[in-house]
């Protein structure tokens, strides 16, 4: 029997038999997804095994890109009732229930991304067979999209792994490396590309048993199940409210009380299928996941262009930072400043970050290495892409451009890093002045996602899409804006911080003020995000884009004071070891800390709706898009503007 | 024989950074990396586009085999520029700009990255024989009994003396002498004192901090940053207050108690990477390439090994005879400072008739070298000698003195443990 997504090849009859392989290419696609006729033919392709049954079963990736990248979320996004959604959960937790019992030893031969449902596939096999090629990863990440592990992940983790590993994979959605999946027991083996096929074939029949849990990992799932499901529960806690994130709450729930199967969970509880369907959360963090889809599409329109060298101006935070993650994703980077005392400092956080992020001491000596200190700016000529982010001084950059332009090659790609000043003014002195883009970064780069592309009056589009392409590449992600003030994250973050600090000066605590936005669920409350950004920046930024009247009167009597915020070690706030010290939050009903939210909210929610319809982005998606990557806007409230429309 | 000019693009090195008695910090493959990737961030090619990468080194690590294939791949040449790596002791970074020319000459290479380096401050302690052969025999040994037995042989001296690499490193393997003991012998034979060499020392550390206090040194330093954010700008082995009084304090090295070489009067132990680029007459115009020099000629020699020091006199006598020239006709000279016996010693030989007729089979001496030409900016002695990157150090410095100076032509020479000396003719174009 053919199949329009698998291939089932049966190797030559040995004496005793053959060896099957089962083999994914999903039509059409460049990665595998689990839709509903991929999970249907697995069924057809059980049947047929069973038929005519194997030695053993292997299951592995047609494609290059990887195992099984999870569930085709489009697909499941369009069960629009709980009837839908129980059927299409139901299909995929039987399909694994049956490949789970079959009566010839499986295994999964897990090469490259291997995700969600497709990690549940490769549970259900007997052996999981990790290829150990940086490009593996295994996880279980649909927390992130506010539902949970419903092909029998639940079920099969911690079976394999233990509660307290399984449970950590499956509330935070976090990705295992095959040396990693080996040494915790989720893969059986871990072996390099070379010998994959033999190790597949050898392990499918070797008839190992499975790795039996630690005494202490049976302990957890027996007796002591319920004191580790409330330690779960505390941990949870910490990050998530239940009422904002449900489905860390309901995976806990269907492990310790339905063994692993959520819909056993009767429909009428907060933790079952159909909650966690309707609640808003699920639908706006499925919104956000195609949002990201769709900013990372910006950055295929430039064809052909392929940057290799990027050269940075500027080696202070921004500067620095930005030049250490070109370096971390590969780029060769010449990093430019005064002197060499003044690129240094630069050099050493690079350090620190590529040890962190590589952790492999060759990786990241070769990142090292391609982080060039280039007091001279030698490295204009050859550079593809060219980065300025010096001090915010017009005539300063002007001066700087004119050389630049000078002697890049013709085909480079000249950006600025400005975040207040108007890219067309910085323009005009060019030559050709279509050939200047902005590049917003933010701060701290290794950390926020998003990069603003700005085009200027005069940057051609070419120009714009080669700057996503080029944001892309070093794996962020683009947001296309206009040259207006503050372009979109900034103008938006303004607004807000100045309605907190007005409430200062009408006699609120800052304990109070980012309580009530934390309870919304942005990551740092308004007043301490005053004192991090500096506030005499914040200052300059209000006056720059909020523009009524005059700047709140306690930002002014601190600054005069001389207390900056974190960098001085007292703003509103005061720090040690740079975390602020905290004073006892005011106790006030939920319903006043909500309105205190919704005033702090408001302001953002008309500059979002004021900048779309200006165009500075081109719509209301976008601008949510850009909100939440670019300053952490609570992702379940899928934006401010998503949001605006939920509470209308 | 014609020698056909081959161009020096460019050069730099990095700072050398003296050995303090624990690994320095940074790796060989780490110095000749840094330096060589903002040399060649500066030229108007890629570095997929050299021939070849050559690199002399004569003590890599362990984890640095073929050390010039790690750094081609390091310096982001790409997989398909080959790299290699040459070793002719104290004349490794010599040896690799004599193979580029070589390459370049015989048009098998156009545009060659070539150059030395060494972390001496790295080299490795080694096992003693002894222990060696105990490792051995427990890595047979079956039964626990006869585990038990082994390490009831084992004596803490087989642990707790371990060769020094560096000490194998300069020794002769044929005479059995210490390289300063080599240089003992050229003291004696040419009756030079204690006092003179700690005077030419002097001088030599006098003439690098000049050289560093004017810019001379920085022009051709790289300067590297290590992990921790930590400048290394200049070369840290000079003494700006050097003198004889000081020099005078320390106790004979090499042959102790009654010998006259001491560590102040020898070229220091040290960490250091020198590079060249260099290009065939072709590559010049296809890259449209500004050159700073060329080099016209090059020559190898052999001698006693008791005697090795005197390498420079044995090599580049043939390139002065080749061109008809006298030894003050070049304007500048750079003879590596091994020991101030050992440079002291060849500009005694070319003064000494007998030497000359003996060993050169000339009429008469070559003459007086005029110090007022050699190492105008000093040398090993206050800078250090970076074993591998020496010899491509004094072809570059011999280059930028000309330069600066607006001389024509300049020889680099060094001598060679093991009874050798390698020479090179620069000019100004």
């Amino acid at each position: 029997m053919t199949y329009k997504n698998w291939k089932l090849e049966r190797e030559t009859d040995g004496e005793s038999g053959h060896i099957a392989w089962a083999i994914l290419d999903v039509a059409g696609a460049s990665a595998n997804a689990l839709g509903a006729e991929v999970m249907t033919e697995l069924g057809q392709l059980l049947d047929d095994c069973e038929k005519n049954p194997p030695k053993a079963l292997i299951f592995k990736s047609g494609k290059a890109a990887g195992f099984i990248a999870g569930a085709n979320i489009e697909e499941f996004a369009q069960n629009d009732t709980p009837e839908k959604a129980r059927a299409a959960v139901q299909r995929g937790w039987d399909v694994y229930e049956r490949l789970s019992r079959v009566n010839f030893p499986t295994l999964a031969l897990v090469r490259g991304h291997c995700m969600g449902g497709g990690l549940e596939l490769a549970l259900a096999c007997r052996y999981l067979l990790a290829v150990d090629e940086p490009a593996t990863k295994m996880a279980l990440p649909e927390v992130m999209l506010g539902i949970s592990p419903l092909w029998g992940g639940m079920k099969r983790l911690p079976e394999r792994i233990g509660a307290p590993a399984a449970l950590d994979m499956m509330l935070t959605g976090k990705t295992i490396n095959a040396k990693r999946a080996k040494s915790m027991g989720l893969a059986d083996e871990c072996v390099p590309p070379r010998v994959m096929e033999n190790a597949a074939r050898m392990l499918v029949l070797s008839n190992t048993p499975r790795r039996e849990l630690k005494f202490m990992d049976k302990l957890m799932s027996g007796p002591l199940k319920s004191m580790v499901a409330n330690g779960a529960k505390k941990q949870v806690a910490k990050r998530a409210r239940p009422e904002h994130y449900p489905a860390p709450y309901s995976i806990i729930d269907t492990w310790q009380n339905y063994g692993g199967n959520g819909l056993a969970i009767p429909a009428d509880k907060p933790t079952s299928l159909d909650s966690l369907m309707a609640h808003p959360t699920t639908r706006n963090l499925i919104r956000v996941f195609f949002l990201q889809d769709r900013l990372k599409a910006f950055g295929k329109d430039a064809k052909g262009f392929e940057p290799k060298h990027v050269h940075v101006i500027g080696a202070g935070v921004m500067g620095g930072d930005i030049a250490a993650w070109c370096a971390l994703r590969g780029m060769t980077v010449t990093l430019q400043d005064q002197s060499v005392e003044r690129i240094a400092p630069a050099v050493g956080r690079a350090a620190k970050l590529f040890e962190k992020k590589l952790r492999d001491k060759k990786k990241a000596r070769f990142a090292l290495d391609r982080l060039i200190a280039d007091p001279k700016g030698d490295g204009v000529r050859q550079a593809d892409v060219i980065i300025e982010a010096i001090f915010e001084n017009l005539d300063a950059k002007q001066k700087l451009f004119a050389d630049i332009e000078a002697r890049a090659k013709p085909t480079a790609l000249i950006a600025s890093n400005t975040s207040s000043l108007k890219l067309a003014d910085i323009a005009s002195t060019f030559k050709d002045p279509s050939r200047l883009v902005g590049i917003h970064f933010f701060n701290p780069v290794a950390m926020m996602p998003l990069v603003e592309v700005v085009a200027g009056e005069k940057t051609a589009p070419e120009q714009a899409a080669r700057a996503a392409a080029f944001v892309r590449k070093i794996d962020k992600l683009p947001l296309p804006v206009k040259d207006g003030p503050g372009f979109l994250v900034n103008a938006v973050l303004a607004p807000y911080m100045n309605e907190a600090l007005k409430c200062i000066d009408e006699g609120m605590t800052p304990e109070a003020i980012d309580a009530a936005a934390l309870a919304f669920g942005m990551p740092m409350g308004p007043v301490e995000l005053a004192d991090t950004v500096g506030l005499d920046v914040a200052k300059a930024v209000g006056e720059q884009l909020v523009k009524s009247g005059t700047p709140p009167k306690k930002v002014l009597d601190l600054i005069a004071a001389g207390n900056l915020g974190k960098k001085s070690g007292k703003g509103f706030y005061t720090y040690v070891d740079g975390k602020a010290q905290k004073g006892v939050v005011p106790q006030v009903g939920a319903g006043d800390t909500a309105i205190l939210a919704d005033r702090l909210i408001a302001p953002m929610v008309a500059a979002t709706q004021k900048l779309v319809a200006d165009g500075i982005v081109a719509d209301a998606d976008l601008a949510d898009a850009g909100v939440i990557f670019g300053t952490g806007f609570a992702p379940f409230r899928g934006g401010p503007i998503n949001y605006s429309k939920s509470t209308a | 024989m014609t020698f056909k000019p081959v161009y020096i693009v460019d050069g730099a090195r990095s700072p050398f950074l003296k050995s303090r008695n624990v690994p320095g910090p940074f790796a060989a493959a780490d110095l000749a990396t840094a330096s060589g990737r903002a040399l060649l961030a500066r030229q108007p090619f890629a570095p997929e586009q050299l021939s070849e990468v050559i690199v002399g080194c004569a003590s890599p690590s362990v984890d640095e085999v073929n050390i010039g294939r790690v750094i081609a791949l390091r310096l982001g040449c790409g997989q398909k520029v080959p790299g290699w790596t040459v070793m002719r002791n104290c004349a490794s970074g010599m040896q690799a700009i004599d193979s580029a020319i070589a390459n370049i000459q015989s048009g098998r290479s156009s545009l060659v990255m070539a150059g030395g380096v060494d972390a001496l401050s790295r080299a490795p302690l080694l096992y003693s024989d002894k222990m060696v052969l105990w490792f051995s025999k427990m890595a047979g040994a079956r039964t626990t009994g006869a585990k038990l037995g082994l390490f009831a042989k084992l004596r803490p001296a087989m642990l707790l003396s371990p060769v020094l690499g560096i000490v194998k490193g300069l020794t002769d393997p044929v005479v059995d002498l210490l390289m300063g003991q080599t240089a003992e012998n050229l003291a004696w034979k040419f009756g030079i004192s204690r006092d003179q060499m700690d005077e030419f020392s002097v001088e030599s550390h006098k003439r690098v901090s000049a050289a560093q206090k004017t810019g001379h040194m920085s022009d051709e330093i790289i300067p590297l940053i290590g992990p921790d954010g930590k400048v290394y700008a200049e070369d840290d082995g000079v003494r700006h207050d050097s003198s004889k009084a000081n020099l005078g304090k320390l106790k004979p090295f090499f042959d102790r108690k009654f010998g006259r070489i001491t560590a102040g009067n020898s070229s220091q132990i040290t960490d250091g990477a020198a590079w060249l680029l260099l290009a065939s007459e072709e590559a010049v115009k296809e890259y449209d390439l500004e050159p700073i020099g060329k080099i016209t000629d090059t020559q190898w020699a052999g001698l006693d090994p008791a005697q090795m020091g005197l390498g420079p006199v044995h090599s580049s006598t043939p390139i002065l005879q080749r061109h008809g020239l006298g030894l003050n006709d070049l304007d500048a000279w750079e003879i590596n400072e091994a020991f101030a016996a050992q440079i002291l010693g060849c500009i005694h030989a070319w003064e000494d008739d007998a030497y000359c007729k003996e060993h050169l089979g000339l009429d008469n001496a070559m003459g007086a070298l005029d110090r007022a030409k050699l190492n105008i900016d000093g040398g090993a002695i206050a800078l250090g000698h970076p074993v591998g990157a020496s010899g491509a150090r004094i072809v570059l410095h011999a280059l930028q003195v000309l330069r600066r100076t607006g001389g024509k032509r300049a020889m680099a020479s060094i001598c060679i443990g093991g009874g050798q000396g390698g020479s090179v003719l620069v000019e100004t174009l």
